[in-house]
């Protein structure tokens, strides 16, 4: 069985391949479940009241999302030559591609991490420090709640995301792909689908009725 | 028995590491028997002790907040960490593979890791316990559950959460392995209706499931962080917590009923030796449960504050779940016209089955029914109907499917009297504990109350006195099951001289399943085909 | 409540004997179905019962229309059901025009219940017999649920906004009443009585107790508390739109809707001002929130529904 290069549960590559495809295809579905939860919340509370949070996002830093935006794109642009450098069996390309995705992300953290102190300091944070209530009643909190919780969880699949970027490296220094790169080309999804979220989470929350 | 040992799944490898690591579907499929019994006890224990405290009308035998912590835990238990992967993860996982002719599902390694996430889940569980238990109710209502309850919301809700993601794994890996393992010649409309009815149940656990995993974890976020999704404080919207849940927790009741529903096919099939009358009905009623299960969430919520026509669409949309439901009953009966009837053990907890879940489905009716429901609505009358379908159909099912396959699963026959005997023993023990409940429940008896008006206490007494009969009954088999892996008889492959791709191999088959891949040339329940 | 082994609720207002009615008819039906079902199996069970070394019986593979019939009879059957519990819950969750208000405050673990005529309660409630009434429910903290199976009626009560729940009583009595939404630890204390009295008596008992302001005026003099009166005036140029005759009329909004001036909405513009403005002014009042209880606000409520015609409005 050694020699052949898929599972003993599977009869051929061909079935295997597809079988693995399928299931991360299925896995994207449920992830795009998880965070349709926080949208059906967020478009609730934002018809319900929209002067609160277009308030909330005139207080987002657009510069720093923008930047973010952009640096995601690129990421998911080495994601593919990535996967593409898998297809040719090329393996200092696969690591090479692999580490300016995981430095991209790593950008795309830090500023994140910028942008939430920011919010720690200007008293943005939901709870008993929160300072900006104004003429909203609570209606602010609730969308720098709906903030937090998304960008939040949008931010930790990035943070798995990356792990799964470390272990394919290591993998590829051990010539892991040069005959199934069917891992490479799943993280690949995983990680677009992830650029995908932020795609939709960066004109809702910092964009959509702001006073620019 | 010959003496020179034949390798299967059980004897080839010995020692804990060979079951902890395992990547073989049947003994995952093991793992999870013993473990879900073992919760199944623990929710059992708490429902013992829940009956035992509305025996008289007073809270005498424990404090307000101990009963609240109790009915919490049996609910989470019971819904989370047994009815759930009951069917699914020990029969599905156990079957789904040899039934479509594979020699294991698509992912081993993710159905171990969906294991050890069920068991970190119910680590969570019991952590919770440990620290003094949760009192939310297993429905976790806010704003309650996320700033008034002082108990253990957090961890139990990351309980919930980590369990969560074995479900979905399970679900996963049961989609692919349906849609990309099938033998050659098995095609769709060959498959065993076991595996559509979990094929169905697999899309629900895939769709359903992140979305109270996330509605759950907002909860926690909220209890943590101030985070305040569904705190009315700051216009949130305590309603929206509710639709959240009930989008995953009506269909998870098809999570458990529709494997139900497949084992009963199998069963009565097996048992009257007959295809089962209108196939592609049956199958395609499942897939029609489970599409609709995700359109009727609202019905929970009649009398919550949303608006009256939710209610209306809510309750029509439920009236048709009713439809395919009716179908799959109406054809198994068809099935057993003029068929040729064994009342075996598994036939007897079939029969129990549609005597269960018939009275479910239709005191559903009562539920989905506005009006009537605006009255019985988080009465004793909801106790009493979802443990029918929960609890009696569900239960009758499995158990029913643990008989016919324990030849099977163990190689060993269990002494069929003592089969019968627990089967009739535990559908009048279930029928006197949940039939007074209706009454009470009509009567105005609100649900998790810890004391009672006087006058509801006799219906109480006897729900409690069919309780202890219940029990007895869910006991019984434990006894004679695991006598029987020793000292029952020798079952050889085929012992009921059923149809189907597992009765084609030794029992317990071996690890690889089948020899070389099979080929399927025939029709499910190929039965009485020389008369053709 | 006379009967110590009762299987059955008393039926004590308008709409419970059609509760009832439906009730039977499900029953009927269920019986009817589960006898049908029950019986069939164990026919089928009998009839067909193997014998020893028999061969299998002939494969029936299916028939369109059985299948037909047993989805559309049942279909019609469900359907019948929905229309007759959707007209009856329709009844029961649409108080008429002329039910008499009652406002009701739901916290852990109690009822309090406040009468406009100034007489308040706690965990029972006085109502009389054949009077439309109406209880317009909030709660201070979680969820609660007033439970009246006597009346056959329910509804949740939620922090933040109100509902209601309406019930013309039919039987002098006392009843059970329940909190039936699960609300922490002495949920199950949560419970108190209803009594039915006749519309004299009611009337005595209303009188009963001394030296209570009715809630209007109560709700009158907060009003001048708040300073209410500098905005809300009678007079074209006030900065905030005249009161008077405002309850349960329609308002037109400065985005072009028009809304109901219900409780809920009169709540909302005190707590949260912003949200809806009347067309024609500005969006300049200040919230309320927190600096006025769930109590002050029934009572500021029931003073605005007092101001029905001009010539009363003192000031």
């Amino acid at each position: 069985m050694s020699t052949h290069t898929h599972a003993h549960q599977f009869d051929t590559p061909q079935q295997q391949h597809q079988a693995t495809r399928l299931g991360m295809w299925a896995f994207l579905i449920t992830e795009v479940m998880l965070f349709s939860g926080m949208f059906v919340a967020y478009i609730l509370y934002r018809t319900w009241y929209p002067e609160a949070f277009i308030e909330g996002s005139s207080h987002l830093d657009v510069m720093l999302g923008t930047i973010n935006t952009l640096v995601l794109i690129s990421s998911s642009f080495t994601m593919v030559l990535a996967v593409h450098a898998a297809a040719e069996g090329k393996k200092q390309a696969i690591q090479k591609n692999l580490v300016l995705t995981l430095v991209l992300g790593l950008v795309f953290l830090g500023i994140k991490a910028v942008e939430y102190s920011h919010k720690f300091h200007d008293h943005l944070v939901p709870g008993p420090n929160f300072a900006h209530e104004g003429i909203h009643g609570g209606h602010l909190q609730l969308f720098y709640s709906l903030y937090f919780a998304m960008t939040g969880t949008h931010a930790f699949h990035m943070i798995i995301g990356m792990g799964l970027l470390v272990y394919l490296f290591i993998r590829a220094g051990k010539g892991a792909f040069n005959k199934d790169h069917t891992a490479v080309e799943l993280v690949g999804l995983y990680w677009h689908f992830v650029d995908l979220v932020w795609i939709f989470l960066f004109p809702l929350l910092y964009l959509l009725g702001r006073h620019l | 028995m010959t003496r020179l040992q034949r390798k299967h799944y059980i004897n080839n490898g010995y020692g804990a590491l060979s079951w902890f690591l395992t990547l073989d579907h049947k003994r995952i499929a093991l793992l999870y028997l013993i473990t879900a019994t073992l919760f199944f006890a623990l929710g059992g224990a708490f429902a013992i002790a829940i009956r035992l405290e509305l025996l008289t009308p007073a809270g005498d035998m424990v404090q307000s907040e101990t009963y609240n912590k109790m009915f919490t835990m049996h609910g989470i238990i019971m819904v989370f960490f047994f009815l759930i992967p009951a069917i699914p993860a020990v029969l599905g996982n156990f079957l789904l593979p040899i039934m479509i002719g594979a020699r294991d599902m698509a992912f081993p390694k993710l159905n171990l890791a969906s294991w050890y996430i069920y068991m970190l889940g119910g680590l969570f569980t019991f952590v919770a316990m440990a620290l003094g238990g949760v009192d939310t109710g297993w429905t976790f209502y806010t704003p309650y559950s996320s700033t008034y309850a002082n108990s253990q919301v957090i961890i139990t809700a990351l309980g919930v959460f980590i369990t969560g993601f074995s479900s979905i794994l399970t679900g996963l890996n049961f989609l692919v392995t349906i849609h990309t393992m099938r033998a050659p010649g098995m095609s769709w409309f060959r498959l065993p209706l076991f595996v559509w009815a979990h094929y169905a149940a697999s899309l629900i656990m895939v769709l359903g499931t992140p979305v109270v995993s996330i509605t759950i974890i907002l909860v926690a976020l909220e209890r943590l962080f101030h985070l305040g999704i569904f705190d009315p404080a700051l216009g949130g919207d305590p309603i929206l917590f509710q639709h959240l849940f009930w989008f995953y927790s009506h269909p998870a009741v098809y999570i458990m009923i529709l494997p139900a529903m497949g084992v009963m096919s199998e069963l009565i099939a097996t048992f009257s030796r007959k295809r089962i009358f209108g196939y592609s009905f049956v199958a395609s009623s499942s897939l029609a449960i489970a599409v609709l299960g995700f359109l009727v969430w609202g019905h929970h919520m009649f009398v919550s504050g949303q608006s009256m026509y939710a209610g209306l669409v809510f309750s029509i949309l439920s009236f048709l779940v009713a439809i395919p439901s009716a179908i799959k009953v109406f054809n198994w009966l068809a099935t057993l016209f003029r068929g040729s009837i064994s009342l075996q053990t598994p036939m007897i907890y079939a029969f129990g089955f549609i005597g269960l879940f018939t009275i479910g489905g239709l005191t559903g009716l009562f539920l989905a029914c506005l009006a009537v429901d605006v009255h019985v609505h988080d009465t004793y009358f909801i106790v009493a109907h979802f443990h029918y379908i929960m609890v009696g159909g569900v239960i009758m099912a499995y158990l029913g499917g643990i008989h016919y396959w324990w030849p099977k699963i163990t190689g060993r026959m269990y002494p069929e009297w003592w089969g019968k005997f627990s089967a009739v023993v535990i559908f009048i023990g279930f029928n006197l504990t949940f039939l007074p409940q209706f009454v009470v429940g009509y009567l105005g008896m609100p649900r998790r109350y810890h004391f009672y008006p006087e006058e509801f206490q006799i219906l109480n007494v006897l729900s409690t006195a069919g309780a202890s009969i219940l029990g007895i009954g869910y006991m019984i088999p434990l006894f004679y099951l695991v006598w029987s892996l020793r000292y029952g008889k020798v079952a050889g492959p085929n012992p009921w001289n059923a149809k189907g791709l597992e009765w084609t191999i030794p029992s317990p088959p071996p690890t690889e399943n089948f020899d070389g891949t099979p080929e399927v040339t025939e029709e499910a329940y190929n039965y009485g085909t020389n008369h053709a | 409540m006379n009967s110590k082994f009762p299987l059955f609720p008393e039926a004590a207002s308008s709409f419970a004997h059609h509760v009832d009615t439906l009730y039977f008819f499900l029953i009927a039906l269920s019986v009817f179905f589960s006898v049908l079902i029950f019986g069939l199996v164990l026919f089928f069970a009998f009839r067909y019962k193997r014998k020893p070394n028999a061969e299998d019986p002939k494969p029936m593979l299916g028939d369109l229309r059985l299948e037909l019939t047993w989805s559309i009879i049942p279909l019609l059957i469900t359907m019948v059901i929905f229309v007759w519990g959707g007209l009856l819950y329709y009844h029961q969750l649409t108080p008429p025009a002329n039910a008499q208000e009652i406002f009701g405050i739901g916290k852990q673990w109690m009822w309090k219940f406040y009468h406009p005529e100034g007489r308040n309660e706690i965990n029972e409630l006085h109502v009389p017999v054949g009077r439309p009434t109406k209880v317009i429910l909030t709660s201070e903290d979680v969820l609660h649920d007033l439970f009246i199976p006597a009346f056959r009626t329910k509804m949740d009560v939620l922090p933040g906004r109100y509902t209601q729940i309406w019930f013309t009583p039919t039987k002098t009595g006392t009843y059970h009443l329940f909190c039936a939404e699960y609300c922490g630890t002495k949920h199950a204390d949560m419970k108190g009585t209803v009594t039915v009295m006749s519309p004299l008596e009611y009337q005595g008992w209303l009188n009963g107790e001394l030296g209570q302001d009715r809630m209007d005026k109560t709700g009158k003099e907060l009003f001048k508390q708040f300073a209410c009166q500098t905005c809300h005036q009678d007079q074209s140029l006030s900065r905030g739109p005249s009161l008077t005759g405002v309850y349960d009329s329609m308002v037109l909004l400065n985005n072009g809707k028009t809304v109901k001036a219900d409780a809920d909405y009169l709540r909302e513009s005190i707590l949260k001002p912003k949200a809806k403005i009347v067309q024609g002014y500005d969006a300049i009042m200040p919230t309320y929130k927190g600096q006025i209880s769930e109590e002050q606000l029934i009572q500021i409520i029931e003073y605005i529904k007092s101001l029905k015609e001009p010539q009363k409005e003192v000031n």
